[in-house]
């Protein structure tokens, strides 16, 4: 094997043999799908209008936030544990090593959301009787795939801004408010939507279907595929910053 | 054979350590010895390329520690024992290691072996005494079955019968051609251990010389006793009434 592929090897050893690894990703199944199970019977509603990919995309939106702690801590907690001299001792080439860990949490992340957000959207729509839609109507896989993938990109650039501070704790404080609390209420508010609806989490939310296009308060200057792009934009630039303080940091 | 030449790491509030020039050689355990904040871990660290030297280098083998390909076949090194996630295994512990390295799964199996952790092997990291998480580094060191051992205190939290065995265990790798290099600060045990002494204060190398030569150029004072004149110019902290 390849020295890279022995780094992602050991780091997904890392990932799959902590507890808190199952702990996370069983909440943000049982989050989604619970959510999943009691919006969706309200599809019907007004806020919803019939849109079943608005209400599984409800629950995912909240879950994703458990998703982004085990992300983080996943990055943090080998900081605070002191593995990471351990780690850099087996791996000295910090742009591996860092790479290797990205590609790990990523993989690991991504075969999480996807089970969970097809299971979400067949719960809702098991609930949605006459509103359901079909499942091959080109806007349903576009919302399900652009959601896997927002969700994974999310999450790799939580866990490279880990990198960067060095902190589970510090990462979510800076993180959790600006990107999931204010952001989606102050992304609504004229004066300052221009800016705040190009944060990552603004992004995610057009990717997945939770605002039209054109709407007066929700609408968003751009759609969904722009949307992917402008994630891939904010991942790469903090992926960058984390192999910058990965290579120039002592350990 | 660990080279350092010249080695100097600089932080913000000082000079951790200053020129240090000495040579680990192979088939005889080093001790590496010095007061309390005389730059050994920092040494370490600079020798395993943890921290980068500010000057001068360190050499494993001729070639820096970074650039040695599947480094844990090459240097084996036990840093803080309790450098652990809790919730981990120690199986799992030696496994991410072993991953990193290419070193196949029996290897795992072995070092549990040797290390006398076979009975602990499916225990999560913190339930570990500290004994058993001294011997845990023991075998992520010996794991690559390195030629360079590099130990940062190992026999601390260890029983009577555990300091018995890793001084056997650090004297069987020195006669096996092995290059093993242990700091301390216990003398008695490094007067045990050691057939060489290197001997810093305050980031400069004070004595790099076989421990018989060292006691007796101290005219004939235990380790102890030599060790405690050598460095009384370099000791950083000290309780009052000593000074």
């Amino acid at each position: 094997m390849s020295a890279f592929a022995n780094a992602a090897s050991a780091e997904w050893v890392k990932l799959r043999s902590v507890r808190s690894t199952a702990v996370t990703l069983s909440v943000f199944a049982a989050l989604a799908l619970g959510f999943g199970w009691l919006i969706g019977g309200s599809v019907e509603d007004a806020f919803y209008n019939g849109d079943t990919l608005s209400a599984t995309f409800m629950g995912l939106l909240v879950a994703q936030l458990v998703l982004v702690t085990f992300a983080v801590s996943s990055v943090g907690s080998e900081y605070s544990t002191g593995t990471i001299k351990a780690a850099l001792a087996a791996v000295p080439s910090r742009g591996r090593l860092f790479a290797a860990k990205m590609a790990a949490v990523g993989a690991a992340v991504a075969a999480a959301v996807l089970p969970v957000e097809l299971a979400a959207f067949a719960i809702v729509q098991s609930r949605a009787g006459a509103g359901a839609v079909p499942w091959t109507a080109w806007e349903t896989v576009e919302s399900l795939l652009g959601g896997w993938i927002s969700m994974t990109l999310l999450c790799v650039f939580a866990a490279a801004i880990a990198v960067m501070t060095r902190s589970t704790v510090w990462t979510l404080a800076i993180l959790l408010p600006i990107l999931f609390l204010s952001g989606q209420g102050l992304g609504n508010l004229d004066p300052i939507r221009p800016v705040v609806q190009y944060f990552p989490d603004q992004v995610g939310m057009v990717v997945m279907h939770m605002t039209i296009p054109g709407d007066p308060q929700f609408g968003r200057d751009y759609g969904a595929w722009t949307g992917i792009a402008i994630l891939v934009a904010w991942t790469a630039a903090a992926l960058a910053g984390g192999w910058f303080a990965m290579r120039r940091r002592d350990a | 054979m660990i080279e350092v030449s010249n080695l100097t790491k600089r932080y913000r509030g000082g000079t951790a350590v200053d020129d240090l020039t000495f040579t680990v050689e192979p088939g005889r355990v080093t001790g590496f010895l010095g007061p309390n904040g005389a730059g050994k871990s920092t040494t370490i660290r600079l020798i395993l390329g943890l921290d980068r030297p500010t000057s001068g280098s360190a050499m494993i083998g001729g070639r820096p520690y970074g650039s040695i390909e599947r480094p844990l076949t090459a240097v084996g090194a036990l840093l803080e024992a309790g450098d652990l996630h809790p919730t981990r295994t120690v199986r799992e512990h030696l496994r991410w290691l072993a991953r990193s390295n290419g070193i196949g799964e029996r290897r795992i199996g072995e070092v549990l072996e040797a290390t006398g952790m076979s009975g602990a092997a499916r225990k999560r990291a913190k339930t570990l005494s500290l004994g058993m998480k001294q011997r845990l580094g023991v075998a992520a060191a010996l794991l690559g079955d390195p030629g360079v051992l590099v130990l940062d205190e190992p026999v601390n939290g260890l029983d009577p019968e555990g300091v018995v065995w890793i001084r056997t265990l650090m004297k069987r790798m020195a006669a096996e051609g092995r290059t093993v290099l242990v700091s301390s600060h216990l003398m008695a045990e490094m007067a045990l251990t050691a057939e060489h002494l290197i001997v810093i204060g305050r980031g400069r190398l004070l004595a790099d010389v076989p421990t018989e030569a060292f006691v007796a150029s101290h005219s004939g004072a235990s380790l102890e006793e030599a060790f405690m004149r050598l460095t009384s110019e370099s000791v950083e902290f000290r309780a009052g009434g000593a000074r």
